[in-house]
């Protein structure tokens, strides 16, 4: 079981014991989010399960001979939206580098529009009712530290050039109607 | 549940004094020349890398200090020369967009400046004596309580930041607080002096202790320099 894994494993564990015997108990995920971050009472809630969401969409977001330049609507997309893929790289590691502390860089698709967005801890565009997510990176220091010590730079160079699954954010446009 | 508080103020480098520096005050701009670059400087351990062994890994100490520590200083210097130069044109919004580097890369080199000092050699940790002692059983019961609850609140601070055990200069008494990302303790404004502060960003431990927190926690007072702490506490108090 992976060290990363273990992080999934833990919240995955934390949340079912928070909502077991709650009227949240059968609820989906989203939903359990949106509630837990409208309520502040409820931020063990809110961190564990928005983790929970964030890990499932990160591991879909990677795929083994990944990376590299994206094909497809996302591309299109990032030309019209983004100033096109090297602008996109330089931006999306500028958002992953800017989050100071633990969190993740975003690719969503909002207002009809491509957006590259940072969010801290546990944070989530789920509970953004306008924003689709399309991809994510992890930038919590769990996610590369093993392999990449304090290095987040080439981490996240590893993650675009090697790992990046366009194919998943093109199925994300496509369920969002773009 | 941790209370995380944000502080947006400058920081000063006069009300830092355990920061080493290297030189004078830096001059101020003048209208025609250009001022001294800013030197933050990177403090030595006061012990060798592999001296935490087995509690922390020297790998953790030699990048914990150089590649982490480092990068706050230097991060801080380069944040604090582009505010210099902003500020001597009257530039206000890149002075406010440069503010939380400076509160986030200096933060870190203060409080990792207090960090390696409150820590030292196994042999060398000893036990917590005194006027502090009496303090801490008074306020927790035991030390070993204390210590229990420290490690509960460490442990349980989301993702980034520090658990610091604290005296309020005002009232004397003591707490355990916790921080977010690099946020100092504070630099008076609400008395609190650090006396120990306790690094739970992954870094500081995820090597050796992977995932598990509150195992790194647990051994983590085996190395906890109560000389240090007692010190601390006498000058603050």
């Amino acid at each position: 079981n992976s060290p990363h894994g273990k992080h999934h494993a833990a919240y995955v564990n934390n949340l079912n014991g928070l909502i077991e015997g709650t009227d949240l108990e059968n609820e989906s995920l989203e939903s359990i989010i949106k509630k837990a971050a409208a309520d502040s009472g409820k931020a063990g809630l809110f961190n564990n399960a928005a983790q929970v969401w964030n890990h499932t969409f990160y591991w879909h977001c990677m795929k083994p001979g990944g990376g590299g330049k994206p094909h497809g609507k996302v591309a299109e997309l990032i030309d019209r939206d983004l100033g096109g893929y090297d602008q996109f790289v330089k931006d999306f590691k500028a958002a992953g580098g800017g989050q100071f502390g633990s969190g993740w860089a975003w690719l969503v698709y909002k207002g009809g529009k491509l957006h590259i967005t940072k969010t801290p801890n546990a944070e989530t565009p789920v509970t953004d009712i306008d924003a689709t997510p399309i991809l994510t990176m992890d930038v919590w220091e769990h996610a590369y530290y093993l392999d990449y010590q304090n290095s987040r730079p080439n981490y996240m160079g590893a993650f675009l050039d090697n790992l990046v699954n366009w194919d998943f954010a093109n199925q994300n446009l496509a369920d969002a109607g773009a | 549940v941790c209370r995380i508080h944000r502080r947006d103020k400058m920081l000063r480098k006069s009300i830092l004094p355990t920061l080493s520096r290297v030189g004078a005050a830096v001059s101020r701009a003048s209208v025609s020349g250009s001022r001294a670059k800013s030197s933050f400087t990177l403090p030595s351990l006061p012990y060798d890398a592999g001296a935490l062994e087995p509690v922390v890994m020297s790998e953790i100490m030699t990048i914990h200090h150089t590649k982490h520590h480092n990068a706050y200083v230097t991060n801080l210097n380069a944040a604090l020369d582009k505010y210099a130069d902003a500020e001597a044109k009257g530039d206000m919004a890149t002075m406010i967009a440069l503010q939380s580097a400076i509160k986030f890369n200096g933060g870190g080199h203060v409080n990792h400046s207090i960090f390696w000092t409150n820590l030292c050699a196994p042999k060398d940790s000893g036990s917590v004596s005194g006027e502090l002692a009496a303090k801490i059983e008074a306020k927790w019961g035991s030390v070993d309580d204390f210590k229990t609850t420290f490690n509960g609140t460490a442990a349980a601070i989301q993702g980034s930041g520090w658990a610091w055990l604290a005296l309020n200069t005002k009232d004397k008494t003591l707490s355990i607080q916790t921080r977010a990302n690099q946020d100092p303790l504070s630099f008076g404004g609400d008395g609190l002096i650090p006396l120990l502060g306790i690094d739970v960003w992954e870094h500081a431990y995820y090597l050796q202790y992977k995932n598990a927190r509150p195992d790194y926690l647990k051994e983590v007072w085996k190395v906890v320099n109560w000389k240090n702490v007692e010190e601390r506490f006498n000058e603050a108090k």
